[in-house]
């Protein structure tokens, strides 16, 4: 379609211009928010799964069963149901079901129990001979969990991270939907119910560019705090 | 003699219970010198990284009593528990060290577990490196190291808060020969230097000659034998002892029947005694060596020498009386395929 050459007109960007760098900002701030909250869950959740464990540092079946369904619940149900379904709740917390505030509550709750397990992969990585090892020098639960685990498991932590913000960001763009706002509320406004294909293709673009550019730093960063490859 | 500082007393571990349980450990009374090399060896199996794990208490015993330095671990709450373990650290066969840490950080890090100031514990590190011959190798990380260095490295992280006890799970396991000797000798030094008692659990009998005092022998989970290293070296009384001492066994049933075989134990005289040689050049009789299987400790020889006689009677009883008139060894005669090893 030759429509799509439009973007490469000046009059284009005076009519989207505004309204695209709108949305990215959106895009961005509600992706940054939400990783930031859900890690704040999330890692604690997958920190604990790992030290309740049958073979973990404290083992405790209880919790570690109770917290583990809770986590395979929430990653049982689709983003736009649960979004949905929370929606009181939702409303309750942050005072509104739309804009970025809106979109950030459901975000977190989705993305939590999925960087819990994250998490939990990572920290499985770790020697469980180093972690022996902490122990028999008389470390305590908690300083095997911070000057053992967190650390031994650093690049793969943030080798996840890459994941889960890439994750974040495709739930941004579902969330645009239903009034978040963002590059998905621009792609399905403008590009898809208007037929402004060129909105559409510098959506997609700027999607793209996004996740390449998350990828290659969380790869830089993790290459970087990784000392077993020198 | 003053108190052990490791007794063992009546340790029972189990794993699993009702019908799927599986005994590793039974019954194991230990009493571990202060100061001693103590060695602990047996083969894959027979529950000596069990036992060695049960000695800081990695592994709780399903009964008995682990007394370190006068304490009965058993019973401390968990906190005290890691207060006494600072007493009795441990290396591995795999090194365990951080590998995001530095050395100088992996050796700081028991210090920074227990509170010790950063730049004490700094000035304490480079003082340890020095003593593991690692003094330029602060801050390399451990995946640049050999496996050699590594092990260095947890040897001084291990003597990081002045334990009483150092336990070696298979230490030397992952080395080559080379590696092994330094690393031996490096623990000898360190075992006189500083006067850490020394408890080695390996499966290589040539750890256990080079630098045990002690060795207690683990079979199927219960101690076989224990005693000095030279009394069981040169007298292994159990089956599973002489496994160990002489893997290889020397059995008659090879030789032809009819030959009068007699078997000489070394206990442990010069290793430069030309025992063969004298029995011809004194006696004028001639022996076959069938078969031996001999070692030397510190200068000194152990093991055992199946020696074919003469088939003359009066040349065999003449060898006889000559090597029972010898210093340092023992006398049997064989009839049959009495070693099975």
């Amino acid at each position: 379609m030759l429509k799509v050459l439009e973007i490469f007109t000046s009059a284009f960007w005076v009519k989207y211009g505004a309204i695209l760098a709108d949305g990215l900002i959106d895009t961005l701030i509600m992706t940054f928010v939400a990783t930031l909250f859900a890690y704040l869950l999330g890692l604690p959740l997958g920190v604990i799964l790992t030290a309740t464990q049958p073979h973990g540092i404290t083992p405790n079946a209880v919790i570690n069963r109770i917290l583990g369904g809770i986590v395979n619940i929430g990653r049982s149900i689709p983003f736009l149901v649960l979004m949905l379904a929370i929606m009181p709740f939702t409303k309750l917390i942050v005072g509104t079901r739309l804009g970025i505030r809106g979109a950030v509550v459901p975000l977190v709750i989705s993305a939590a129990p999925f960087i819990a397990r994250m998490v939990e992969t990572s920290l499985a990585e770790v020697d469980s001979g180093v972690v022996e090892a902490a122990e028999s020098m008389g470390a305590s639960p908690f300083q095997i969990i911070w000057k053992v685990y967190l650390p031994e498991a650093k690049p793969s932590l943030v080798l996840g991270g890459a994941i889960s913000v890439v994750t974040i960001l495709a739930y941004t763009a579902i969330a645009g939907s239903v009034g978040a706002g963002g590059l998905g509320d621009l792609a399905i406004r403008y590009g898809h119910a208007r037929y402004e294909t060129g909105v559409m293709v510098v959506t997609v673009i700027l999607l793209i560019l996004l996740v390449q550019l998350i990828q290659f730093l969380f790869n830089r960063v993790s290459a970087k705090v990784d000392k077993r490859l020198r | 003699m003053s108190q052990p500082i490791i007794q063992i007393k009546n340790l029972n571990k189990t794993y699993g219970s009702g019908d799927g349980a599986v005994s590793a450990l039974q019954d194991i009374n230990l009493n571990i010198e202060k100061g001693d090399i103590y060695g602990i060896i047996g083969l894959s199996g027979a529950g000596k990284s069990t036992l060695v794990r049960c000695i800081n208490l990695l592994e709780r015993p399903t009964s008995g009593e682990i007394i370190v330095d006068g304490q009965d671990l058993t019973v401390l709450s968990p906190k005290a528990l890691r207060e006494a373990r600072r007493n009795v650290t441990m290396i591995f066969q795999s090194f365990n060290l951080l590998m995001q840490r530095s050395c100088i950080k992996n050796i700081c890090f028991p210090m920074e577990l227990s509170g010790v100031p950063a730049a004490q514990a700094r000035k304490r590190g480079l003082e340890l490196l020095n003593l593991v011959g690692l003094a330029d190798k602060a801050d390399a990380y451990p995946a640049q190291l050999s496996g050699g260095q590594k092990q260095r490295i947890a040897i001084a992280r291990a003597l990081a808060t002045n334990p009483k006890v150092l336990l070696c799970d298979e230490a030397t396991s992952a080395l080559d020969p080379t590696t092994t000797a330094s690393i031996l000798s490096l623990l000898k030094d360190l075992n006189q230097k500083l006067g850490v008692t020394v408890v080695i659990i390996t499966h290589q009998m040539q750890v256990i000659e080079d630098i045990c005092s002690q060795v207690a022998i683990l079979d199927g989970g219960v101690i076989a034998e224990s005693g000095a290293v030279e009394e069981i070296f040169s007298n292994p009384k159990t089956a599973a002892a002489r496994k160990l001492v002489y893997p290889g066994g020397v059995q008659v049933s090879q030789y032809p029947v009819s030959t009068r075989a007699v078997r000489i134990s070394f206990n442990g005289g010069t290793v430069y005694q030309p025992l063969i040689s004298s029995l011809a050049i004194e006696c004028g009789v001639k022996v076959s060596i069938l078969g031996a299987d001999t070692r030397s400790i510190d200068g000194r020889a152990f093991g055992t020498m199946l020696l074919g006689l003469p088939n003359n009677a009066a040349d065999a009883s003449k060898a006889l009386r000559y090597l029972k008139s010898q210093p340092n060894i023992t006398i049997e005669e064989v009839n049959e395929n009495v070693e099975s090893a």
